[in-house]
C-alpha cells in the first residue's frame, strides 16, 4: 500500500465486475453515457480474461465535471454482479475503507482479495429484482442502484436505453427500464460520500473510444486506404474505419498477415493515396521489414499501434507501454523515421491525424502510439481539436523534365511522381540507389542518401505540440502515452501542496526536440521518468541523448496495472 | 502478333528504359523483359498508366529495366504491394513480376491469397528453378534429387511445389504457362493475361544458364497444350494434375467476379464526426 494514495473528491469512480457474459460492458457503456447526458465529463477502461465467454469481465469508470484523464487511485464503489473469479481483478481495483461493495448476498461470500480492504458492504437482492422482471437482467438493476447513488436522473439513463438497446426490440428496452426502475427504488443503507454536483450548461462532448479516436484522426489526416490484419487491442479501430472509409471514398483490406498489410498500404501509398494500418506488438514485429522499405523507398505511411503487454504474444487484452524501444530501434540499418505517442483518448484523434500529415509531409514511416487502456477505453471529452495541416506530400508535376525521383534537394525532401503522371516514370527501390532511383552500391551514393534520408526530418518544426507542457517547477515528471494523466494529475496534487512541478508528456518521441527538452530541465532539481514498462525505455532513450541530469530517476511499472497518481507521488517522496 | 501495334504509335522500345540488365548471358528473363514491352506495345498501354512491382531476386529486377512506374520492394511481398497499389488506383494496369523463390516460398502464402482474391493483376514468375541471386540454392519448384547445392548436398529432398494446381484450388482465373525460348507464344499470354479481368497468373518457364544449365534442354521437353483453355476448375484440375510441367498455353481462364474497391465518396469526413455527440 503506497501512502499518497487518494480518491478525488470531485469526481467519482465505479467498477463494475462479473463472469464474461453478464453484461459488465454494456452497463458500463450506458452508465458513462448517461453521465455524459447528464452534462459530465468521464473515463471507462475495461479488463478482462482472454476468454470470449465465460472468464472474467470488468469496467473501471471516472466521472466528474472537469475532464478525466487517468483513473483514480481508489474506488469509491465496487458493483458486483457475481463473484465468479472477480478476485483475479482485486489487483487493478483497490478499495479503501471508505468504499463501497455492492453486491447480492445470493451470489455467496465477498472473496477475501476484495473484503480485505475493509470496506463498507452493501447487499442487495440484485438477481430479486431482475428476476421480478420477465427478461429482466441483473446488470440493468445494477445499473438502476448506480444511477441512483450517483445522482443521474432516472430518466437521463431510461432515454440511453432507448437508444443504446432500441435495436434489440422494444421488449429487451421495456425489461431494461423496469430493471433499471428497481434500481433506482431499491432501498440503499449506504451511499458514497458525495454525489457528483448538477451541471447547469454543459459544453459540447464527445462519447468516443480510443480505436474510434485514432480511426478519426486518420481520416482526418487524408488516410484513404488501410489494410491491416487483425489483432487484439487494434481491431475495433479496423472495424470503425471500414464502414467509414467507404463512406469517404476509401477502402480497406483485410490483409492475409501482417507482412502483407505493411506492404499493401506501401502499394496503396505509392499509388499516391495517404495510407495507414493498425496493429499492436506482434503485429509491428512482422512489419519491421516492410517499414524499413517504406523509409527506403520513401514511400508515407502510418502504422497506429495499440500497444498491449509483450513481449510474444504476451498479454493481449492489457495494457502496457512496452513497444517504444521497437518503434524507435527497430529496423535494420539507419532508418530516420517518426515515432508519436497519443497522451490520451482525445489526442488520439489529433496525435493521429498528425503522424498522418508529418508522414506525408517527410515522405517517411510514422508509427503512432497507442495502447489498450485508450485504445478499448471509452471517454467522454471536449471535441479534439485539428493538427497542424503542414505543406502536405510534395509531388512531381506533369511533364516533369529528367526527372530523379530521389534527387538531392536543399530540404532533403523530393519531389514525388504518382503514378500516372507523364514524364515522372520511375521505380521505387528498397535497395540503395541513386538520385534516379537505380539501384546503386556506390559509397557516395549510399553516403547522399542516408543524408538525404536524415537531413530531411530536421526541418520538422514540431512548434508546441512536441509535447504538453503543465505547471512549473523545481520538480519535473517526463512522461509519454497513456501515463501522461496519472502524471498531469501527479502535479496538480504536488501544486495543491505546496510543491510546483512541471510534467513534461512527449508526444513526438522521435525525432525529439532535443533542445527543447534540454531547456526545460535546466533547472529542475528532481526529475522523475514515468512509463508503463519494465526496462525503463523512455528513460534509457533519453539518457541515451544525454540529455537527463544523473540524478534523474524512473518510475517503470510494468502492466496490466495502471500508473496511478499515487505511485508516482509515492515514488518522488 | 509481332508485338506491334499498327495503330498504335507506341513500339516496344519506347517500354524500355535503357538501364541495363544485371542478368548474365542467357538468361531466359532477356526474353520475358522483350515479351513483357511488347504485350504492352501491342496493348498501346500508356507508359504512365502501367506499375510493374517486384521482390527481390534475378527476375525481380525487371520493374527497372521498363519504362512504366515501378516497385522493387522486398523478398516475397510483390504481390502484398500490387494488391495495395491496385486497391487504391484501380485505374492503373498493374503487372506483378518475380522468381519461384520469391513467389512460392517467401512469398507463399500472399500467392494463395491473390489468387483467392481475383483482384484485376496478372503476375508473371520467371521459374528457373534455382535461388540465383544468392547463388544456386534449390527453390521450391527444384527436384528432389537436385545435388548440386551445397545448402542440400543430397538435393532438397521433398516433392517440388506445384505453381499452376495450386493457383487453381487458391482461386486465379487465368492459368498459363509459357517458355522463353518462345518469345512470341510468351507474348500472346500476357496479352491475354492483362487483358484477363482478374488474377492472371502466367508461369515463365526461363532457364538459368549458370547455375540450372541442364536447362538447355528445355527447349527439346517443352511442348504446346494439346487442348484449350477450359473454364471448368475440375476438367482443369485434372489436366494440371497430369501435365508434365513442360506444356505451354493457357490452361484455365474463368469468368469470375473480381474484387475491387469502389472507392466512391458518398460523404465527407466531417460528417461522420457527429455521430461521437453527446
Amino acid at each position: 500500500m503506497n501512502n499518497n494514495a487518494q480518491t478525488d473528491s470531485s469526481t467519482l469512480s465505479v467498477a463494475i465486475t462479473g463472469s464474461g457474459g453478464s453484461g459488465v460492458v454494456t452497463s458500463g457503456q450506458i452508465l458513462l453515457r448517461a453521465l455524459a447526458n447528464a452534462g459530465y465529463y468521464g473515463l471507462m477502461g475495461r479488463s478482462a480474461g482472454p476468454q470470449i465467454r465465460g472468464g472474467e469481465s470488468a469496467v473501471m469508470l471516472r466521472s466528474g465535471i472537469e475532464p478525466v484523464e487517468c483513473l483514480d487511485d481508489r474506488f469509491d464503489i465496487l458493483m458486483s454482479l457475481d463473484w465468479l473469479n472477480v478476485s483475479r481483478f482485486a489487483e487493478e481495483i483497490p478499495l479503501t475503507a471508505e468504499s463501497l461493495i455492492i453486491c447480492d448476498a445470493a451470489e455467496g461470500e465477498i472473496p477475501e482479495a476484495i473484503a480485505g480492504h475493509g470496506a463498507r458492504v452493501m447487499e442487495l437482492p440484485l438477481k430479486e429484482l431482475a428476476k421480478a422482471v420477465e427478461g429482466g437482467r441483473i446488470n440493468m438493476v445494477a445499473l438502476g442502484v448506480l444511477g441512483d447513488l450517483l445522482g443521474i436522473p432516472e430518466s437521463v439513463i431510461l432515454e440511453v436505453i432507448g437508444t443504446t438497446l432500441g435495436r434489440k426490440g422494444p421488449e429487451i428496452v421495456e425489461s431494461s427500464g423496469q430493471c433499471i426502475s428497481n434500481g433506482y427504488a431499491a432501498e440503499k443503507n449506504h451511499r458514497p460520500a458525495n454525489k457528483l454536483p448538477p451541471v447547469e450548461t454543459p459544453p459540447p462532448r464527445w462519447d468516443i473510444s480510443g480505436n474510434e479516436a485514432s480511426g478519426l484522426g486518420a481520416l482526418r489526416g487524408g488516410v484513404r486506404f488501410v489494410a491491416a490484419y487483425p489483432i487484439t487491442p487494434a481491431t475495433e479501430m479496423l472495424e470503425w474505419l471500414a464502414p467509414n472509409l467507404e463512406k469517404v471514398g476509401g477502402s480497406l483490406l483485410q490483409a492475409e498477415d501482417e507482412l502483407a498489410s505493411i506492404n499493401m498500404i506501401i502499394g496503396g501509398s505509392f499509388g499516391g493515396v495517404p495510407s495507414l494500418t493498425a496493429t499492436s506488438g506482434p503485429g509491428l514485429s512482422l512489419m519491421m521489414e516492410g517499414l524499413g522499405l517504406a523509409v527506403t523507398s520513401e514511400t508515407p505511411i502510418v502504422v497506429a499501434n495499440v500497444m498491449r503487454g509483450g513481449p510474444s504474444t504476451g498479454i493481449p487484452t492489457k495494457s502496457e507501454q512496452s513497444d517504444l524501444n521497437i518503434s524507435l530501434y527497430g529496423f535494420h540499418g539507419d532508418a530516420p523515421h517518426l515515432v508519436l505517442a497519443a497522451l490520451n483518448i482525445r489526442d488520439c484523434t489529433f496525435a493521429t491525424e498528425w503522424a498522418v500529415r508529418l508522414a506525408e509531409q517527410f515522405q517517411t514511416v510514422a508509427i503512432v502510439l497507442s495502447d489498450q487502456s485508450q485504445g478499448q477505453a471509452r471517454s467522454v471529452i471536449d471535441p479534439p481539436p485539428a493538427a497542424p495541416i503542414g505543406p502536405g506530400r510534395r509531388v512531381a508535376e506533369p511533364e516533369i523534365e529528367d526527372y530523379s525521383r530521389y534527387c538531392i534537394t536543399e530540404d532533403g525532401i523530393s519531389p514525388m511522381a504518382i503514378p500516372g503522371t507523364q514524364g515522372g516514370i520511375y521505380t521505387a527501390d528498397g535497395l540503395e540507389h541513386n538520385e534516379k532511383g537505380t539501384p546503386s552500391s556506390m559509397p557516395m551514393d549510399h553516403q547522399n542518401q542516408l543524408d538525404k534520408r536524415r537531413d530531411k526530418l530536421a526541418g520538422l518544426d514540431p512548434g508546441e505540440h512536441w509535447a504538453e507542457i503543465r505547471g512549473t517547477g523545481k520538480a519535473c515528471l517526463i512522461t509519454w502515452g497513456s501515463s501522461s494523466g496519472a502524471a498531469f494529475e501527479a502535479g496538480r496534487r504536488l501544486e495543491a501542496r505546496g510543491e510546483p512541478a512541471r510534467v513534461i508528456a512527449i508526444r513526438l518521441l522521435s525525432p525529439l526536440p532535443e533542445k527543447a527538452l534540454k531547456t526545460l530541465l535546466e533547472d529542475a532539481q528532481r526529475v522523475l521518468v514515468v512509463e508503463q514498462n519494465h526496462g525503463g525505455q523512455l528513460f534509457h532513450y533519453l539518457h541515451s541523448l544525454d540529455l537527463l541530469p544523473e540524478t534523474a530517476r524512473v518510475l517503470a511499472k510494468p502492466g496490466p496495472l495502471p500508473i496511478r497518481p499515487g505511485d508516482i507521488l509515492d515514488k518522488l517522496s | 502478333m509481332h508485338g506491334t501495334n499498327p495503330v498504335s504509335e507506341l513500339k516496344p522500345k519506347h517500354y524500355k528504359s535503357g538501364i541495363k540488365p544485371v542478368w548474365c548471358p542467357g538468361c531466359g528473363d532477356f526474353s520475358v523483359l522483350s515479351a513483357v514491352t511488347k504485350a504492352l506495345a501491342y496493348l498501346a498501354l500508356p507508359q504512365q498508366n502501367v506499375a510493374m512491382i517486384s521482390g527481390i531476386g534475378c527476375s525481380s529486377r525487371l520493374p527497372a529495366y521498363i519504362s512504366a512506374y515501378g516497385f522493387h520492394g522486398v523478398h516475397g511481398r510483390a504481390l502484398a504491394v500490387a494488391s495495395g497499389l491496385k486497391a487504391a488506383r484501380p485505374d492503373l494496369t498493374v503487372l506483378v513480376a518475380g522468381g519461384d523463390g520469391d513467389g512460392f516460398s517467401i512469398g507463399g502464402n500472399h500467392f494463395l491469397h491473390a489468387c483467392r482474391r481475383n483482384m484485376d493483376l496478372t503476375y508473371i514468375v520467371m521459374d528457373n528453378e534455382v535461388y540465383g541471386m544468392t547463388k544456386g540454392q534449390a527453390s521450391p519448384t527444384t527436384a528432389p534429387d537436385w545435388a548440386e547445392s551445397k545448402l542440400t548436398p543430397h538435393g532438397p529432398g521433398v516433392p517440388s511445389f506445384n505453381p499452376t494446381s495450386i493457383a487453381l484450388a487458391s482461386g486465379a482465373t487465368f492459368i498459363a504457362r509459357g517458355f522463353t525460348g518462345d518469345p512470341n507464344g510468351l507474348t500472346k499470354l500476357l496479352v491475354e493475361a492483362i487483358q484477363h479481368p482478374g488474377f492472371a497468373f502466367v508461369q515463365a518457364l526461363s532457364p538459368c544458364p549458370t547455375y540450372r544449365p541442364e536447362h538447355k534442354q528445355w527447349k527439346k521437353e517443352v511442348h504446346g497444350l494439346e487442348e484449350g483453355p477450359t473454364s471448368d476448375p475440375g476438367i482443369a484440375a485434372q489436366r494440371l494434375q497430369a501435365d508434365d510441367g513442360m506444356s505451354t498455353g493457357l490452361f484455365y481462364q474463368a469468368d469470375v467476379p473480381v474484387w475491387q474497391p469502389e472507392n466512391k465518396v458518398s460523404c465527407q469526413s466531417a460528417a461522420l464526426e457527429k455521430a461521437f455527440s453527446v
